[in-house]
């Protein structure tokens, strides 16, 4: 019975892990911690059964309550929505693994509630991806972004406003939203994406569908960091507790792709928002110049989660642009980069986070080459990473990029081509700034005493709790780059729509 | 014309408040008067559902023996008004989680100025 119902297994067991933990962990702390790992673990597993069973039988659905859509809602489980789910997934346990140790450094978060928060969000987030029904989609949305705006706020002084700002531009794109779901609920009557999806065309020509799509784009924008619609997310990803921004960046935009992509490719139609009404031209110029603005943006900053959070804003940008190019090698590029920044990004932040247990701080400008003597796996990972977000082969970072290069020169979109050709030289000039510093930089000081008391570079590396996580994110990067055409021929050239 | 104006007034009603939930959120200083102006921005919407269901000469979706079951044009659908309560505790939690956050940001820095708390901000970044 349990195999049979694993398609709603997830969110399930993440939800009532999330309102039990504060419940049974309120005498003993540390139970909060196992619990989330169990509810964590569990979730992956069932995401990998998903995944072969979706494979094996192709697309799985699931009526809640045996109502048959459109008058019940219903889970769909498809190449896409599988893989996404265990992306989120790992990442979400690897970044909780990372956490033990650094939950208690942090001095004003209380474990128990925030443990609580954080499946609550993951519960969003599988609840998003995993839905065939609109309105089923805006709960989980709003469910994943309550929890975020409790994460992102119990970070530094700055964080409550941060958060605060955030929730206004959130709920305003989840209003828009919402306002979308209505605008096509007056014209198809129906709320269940696949019967929208039979029914939308023949009112392709009424002015209200096109309000309605719009309305949505703008929305997801607003979740997903499109270029002008960004404004929240710098501030946010900074001044969020390292857990926090090491959850929320690699999956929390990547939710807003995945939506934006659902609902123009599989519910609105790939010819009629390419053809007809452009939406998706407009998203990939809006993207190129997140792009380009992100990774110039990045290069000014001098903290290093703040350069972090720019350079998602522009790969972000990567995945709208392979959404904008509306062929299949772009779309692969897009599905690809989600996976392959989910994990760059996921070990950068957990990086940063490191550092600022050992150091006290993550300034760019004041690392030397004592720390890659104090901590020489961490630094190792940091380097892969980067190289993976340059676009070095053999690391993942290459093989996502060189699907969208392909997907420009597909379409002969030049412009494109040339745009991610210069911010991969942009990306370089980021992080070979602060990797000259990590190896290179010697120890400058005034005084010799100084000089000696800076010069301890007996070995400190982290907690192996904290450093094997970036580990196996780090090796995750080489290892999945080697493998990306079994990723890509097996998994997802099955997610490409009818009609690209 | 004036069919087209009274006929649709509670579309005309939604799309006031809604534009001046807009203004409020995107113009405003103040953090409390932002986030009064997202709640009329978000009750535009629950009106703006609700408005879209209604129907004049129709009444409750229960069963009534004089209309029959065949006679759907008779009962006003219910699916918005159900949707629209669970978009009301949205609001609410939303509305809750907000406050929170006024709260804390003002014991820190003692104003809900934008301008002011902006400028506060960028001295804690400098130190």
């Amino acid at each position: 019975m349990i195999i049979r119902n694993s398609a709603a297994l997830i969110p399930l067991i993440l939800l009532f892990t999330a309102v039990s933990i504060p419940i049974v962990a309120l005498k003993k702390k540390q139970i909060a911690f196992f619990m989330v790992m169990i509810a964590t673990s569990l979730s992956v597993i069932v995401s990998f059964y998903n995944i072969f069973r979706v494979l094996k039988v192709g697309t799985i659905h699931y009526h809640f309550g045996g109502w048959i859509p459109p008058i019940g809602i219903e889970y769909v489980l498809d190449p896409l929505s599988s893989f996404i789910c265990l992306v989120i997934n790992v990442i979400a346990l690897l970044v909780l693994i990372h956490s033990k140790k650094i939950i208690e450094m942090e001095s004003n978060i209380k474990s128990v509630p925030y443990y609580a928060l954080v499946l609550l969000m993951l519960t969003g987030f599988n609840g998003i991806v995993l839905t065939g029904d609109f309105f089923n989609l805006y709960v989980f949305l709003e469910i994943c972004s309550l929890a975020m705006y409790g994460l992102i706020s119990v970070g530094g002084k700055q964080a409550p406003v941060a958060a605060f700002r955030y929730l206004i531009m959130g709920t305003v794109g989840g209003s828009f939203y919402l306002l979308g779901v209505g605008f096509l609920y007056i014209k198809t009557g129906s709320l269940n994406m696949a019967d929208v999806r039979s029914i939308v065309p023949h009112l392709y020509n009424e002015p209200t569908v096109i309000v309605a799509i719009s309305l949505m784009v703008i929305g997801f924008g607003i979740k997903m960091a499109v270029f002008p619609l960004h404004g929240w997310l710098p501030d946010a990803y900074t001044y969020a507790p390292t857990t926090s921004s090491a959850l929320i960046a690699p999956t929390g935009t990547k939710i807003g792709a995945y939506a934006m992509l659902r609902i123009l490719f599989f519910v609105f139609g790939v010819n009629y928002v390419s053809k007809t009404l452009h939406i998706t031209d407009i998203l990939a110029w809006l993207s190129a110049i997140g792009i380009i603005y992100g990774s110039i943006m990045a290069i000014a900053q001098k903290e290093m989660k703040r350069m972090l959070a720019y350079s998602s804003v522009s790969q972000i940008g990567y995945i709208g642009l392979g959404i904008g190019l509306c062929n299949p090698l772009g779309l692969i590029g897009a599905v690809l980069h989600v996976m392959n920044h989910a994990i760059m990004k996921a070990c950068l932040f957990l990086v940063a986070g490191n550092y600022r247990v050992k150091l006290g701080h993550s300034n760019i400008f004041k690392l030397n080459d004592n720390i890659r003597k104090k901590m020489p796996w961490t630094t190792a990972a940091f380097t892969v990473a980067a190289l993976s977000m340059v676009g070095i082969p053999p690391t993942l970072g290459f093989f996502s990029k060189w699907y969208l290069a392909l997907g420009t020169i597909k379409n002969s979109s030049w412009i494109f081509l040339a745009v991610l050709l210069i911010s991969s030289l942009l990306n370089a000039v980021y992080f070979f700034r602060v990797l000259e510093k990590v190896y290179l930089k010697p120890i400058k000081s005034n005084s010799l005493e100084e000089f000696n008391t800076l010069k301890n570079d007996k070995r400190d590396e982290v907690s192996s709790s904290a450093l094997i996580p970036v580990l196996i994110l780090s090796v995750a990067l080489i290892v999945l780059g080697l493998l990306n055409t079994i990723i890509v021929k097996g998994i997802i050239e099955k997610m490409i729509p009818a009609g690209m | 014309m004036i069919d087209f104006f009274l006929g649709h007034y509670g579309y005309w009603f939604a799309i006031l408040l809604m534009c001046l939930g807009l203004y409020g959120t995107i113009m405003k200083k103040n953090l409390i008067k932002k986030l009064i102006g997202m709640t009329i921005f978000q009750t535009s919407i629950i009106i703006f559902f609700v408005a879209s269901s209604s129907k004049w000469g129709a009444t409750v979706p229960i069963l009534d023996e004089k209309i029959g079951v065949a006679n759907t044009a008779k009962y006003i659908n219910p699916l918005p008004h159900t949707l629209m309560l669970t978009a009301i505790v949205v609001g609410v939690a939303t509305m809750g989680v907000a406050l929170a956050l006024v709260i804390t940001t003002y014991l820190r820095y003692k104003t809900l100025d934008e301008s002011v708390l902006l400028k506060r901000m960028k001295k804690d970044n400098d130190n």
